[in-house]
């Protein structure tokens, strides 16, 4: 076990500086005006963990080193400027796949050439040829590296699917499901177990196989408004997966940074889950939203009142204070620059504009700020949940659009509400709301009606969002 | 480094992201996913690693293949935040 006096000191001290640089990184965002700077920081841990593995390991020739880096960072690149903003939910989980993989691939070459990575010893028994045996604890470390990897990775490409509209955003519940993924995991764990006992290939590559398999079956059967809790779950495991090869290769840069984005990804799924008042295991076991809405089309019936662009020009015009209130519709539309305009004339006619945001707004974590920010509007009018709440009572005209659940008022009221429970906002205080849905006909994702449509102060603006909004600020001229 | 190391650097690591991302502003949590996507690509110091085995040959390519993958990942990473973050802008103050 001569291995680990073979990395010098200085090595160890800068993969701990390209650590504390990620570190830094994830302080900067603490607040916009210092995130740019601490991206940059990000930059500069990443180049030095770079070249200091470059500079004291032998690789493969720099030609092909160098090739594989500008292929992968030219598609990286290219993407990340291509990339329209409403699709970064999509792009996030192809990354996240991204690392998935890769980890899959390197705990894969590990296994291989478990003496490059300093992880096994030679064992020459007496009358028979000798042969390289893996370390016990690092055959769990690896097995465990591969197994978190394989399900980041295709957990996170049902997840594209369903977020890219490849797939069906409903939920895909299989018969038994409970049943079957549970026995998997178990039969993971145990052969994770067993390698320890036995490195032999077909445990390496079972363990593989079955975790790409639950990583499938995992996410299937969740549905399309759950996305800000999967994405933010296999983020986490994304670092979990970076983590665990870190482990497996004795490399602080690794470990440091896949605690850092496991946490952060555990952190965001805890808040996705409490803005939805719902249990972690309950979203992960999926099929919230499948029942479908029979029960629902007496209710389309009731009487409500319908406004034109014009109307809704009139009573915003008139107002001293509007909350604007966007959801996943607004992104759909991409009504995100004409919304903007729009707010630019009323402030023109000396009306106060503010954006209110629900945690789980959109398909992603901070989806609705990104779009805002795209759009030109600056972030100190837009607010969260508990900073803006107590202001509806004071407001002349809260404008949704594209949202529903996060404003349905039954989450305060009908304790047989799906939805019971939810913090919501207080939309139904302002003194008027102005709905913006495409029909009157889809409830939303929940499957619950809301009844914020039928009040006397609600005006619902049948369109498409984005046209809608075209429309008011025409009739705003 | 003995497993005991490891799993200290680990533990008060996880105590670090735990603080460090209580703090940042929800605002710019998609920010936040896009930059830990691109920082845990730092598993591409395995598959640097991984990509020397000239011994074994199906080692050095998937090494190759992971260095590949990872470096979409940083580059884009990295480059896709920053284009999100120069978006966030203060209200314009007047000026005179």
């Amino acid at each position: 076990m001569a291995e680990a006096a073979a990395t010098p000191a200085w090595v160890l001290l800068a993969y701990l500086v390209s650590g504390v640089c990620f570190i830094l990184a994830l302080r900067g965002l603490s607040n916009p005006e210092s995130s740019r700077r601490g991206n940059i920081v990000g930059m500069v841990g990443m180049t030095i963990a770079v070249v200091t593995t470059l500079a004291t390991h032998s690789f493969a020739t720099l030609p092909e080193i160098v090739g594989a880096m500008a292929i992968g960072g030219g598609i990286g690149l290219i993407t990340a400027r291509k990339i329209q903003m409403t699709a970064m939910p999509q792009l996030v989980a192809a990354f996240h796949s991204l690392v998935g993989m890769a980890a899959v691939l390197v705990g894969a070459a590990a296994y291989l050439n478990p003496e490059a990575f300093g992880i096994a010893v030679r064992v020459t028994p007496i009358a028979s040829p000798s042969f390289v045996s893996i370390y016990p604890v690092s055959r769990i470390e690896m097995g465990l590296g591969v197994a978190i990897g394989a399900i980041t990775f295709s957990g996170s490409v049902i997840a594209f699917l369903k977020l890219n509209g490849n797939m069906s955003g409903k939920p895909i519940l299989l018969p038994l499901r409970h049943v079957i993924n549970l026995g998997i995991l178990a039969a993971i764990l145990l052969l994770i177990a067993w390698f320890t006992q036995d490195q032999g290939p077909w445990v390496f590559f079972t363990v593989m196989g079955l975790s790409f398999a639950i990583g499938f079956l995992l996410i299937i059967p969740i549905g399309g408004a759950d996305m800000p809790v999967v994405i933010s779950m296999l983020n986490s495991y994304s670092g979990w997966a970076a983590a665990a090869m870190g482990f497996t290769l004795h490399n602080s840069a690794m470990i440091i940074t896949g605690a850092l984005v496991g946490s952060s990804g555990a952190i965001l799924s805890y808040i996705m889950c409490r803005a939805m008042n719902r249990s972690f295991l309950s979203v992960i076991a999926g099929g919230f939203g499948a029942v479908s809405s029979g029960g629902d089309v007496a209710a389309i019936d009731r009487p409500y009142k319908r406004g034109s662009a014009e109307d809704a020009a009139f009573l915003m015009k008139q107002a001293d204070q509007v909350i604007i209130v966007p959801g996943y519709g607004m992104a759909v539309s991409q009504a995100q620059h004409a919304l903007k305009e729009m707010a630019d004339k009323l402030k023109a006619e000396g009306v106060r504009v503010k954006y209110a945001i629900h945690p789980v707004a959109g398909r992603m974590p901070g989806h609705m700020n990104v779009l805002l920010a795209e759009a030109n509007v600056p972030y100190d009018e837009v607010f969260e949940l508990d900073d803006i709440n107590s202001e509806f009572a004071q407001t002349d005209v809260a404008f949704v659009i594209g949202a529903n659940d996060v404003t349905n008022p039954a989450a305060k009221s009908d304790k047989s509400s799906p939805i019971y429970g939810m913090p919501v906002l207080d939309v139904e205080k302002a003194r008027t709301v102005l709905f913006v849905k495409r029909s009157m006909g889809g409830v939303g994702y929940a499957g619950v009606d809301n009844e914020l449509f039928y009040r006397d102060n609600t005006m619902m603006l049948l369109s498409d969002a984005k046209k809608m909004v075209e429309g008011i600020v025409k009739a705003l001229d | 480094m003995d497993f005991i190391s490891i799993l200290s650097i680990f533990v008060l690591a996880c105590f670090v992201g735990y603080y460090v991302v209580w703090s940042v502003t929800p605002a710019l949590h998609t920010p936040l996913m896009s930059v830990t996507n691109a920082i845990s690509s730092v598993i591409v110091v395995g598959a640097l690693i991984a990509s020397a085995s000239a011994a074994v040959p199906g080692s050095k390519w998937l090494g190759l293949a992971a260095v590949a993958l990872a470096s979409v990942n940083i580059f884009g990473g990295f480059a896709v935040t920053q284009r999100m973050l120069s978006m966030y802008k203060k209200k314009e103050r007047k000026d005179g």
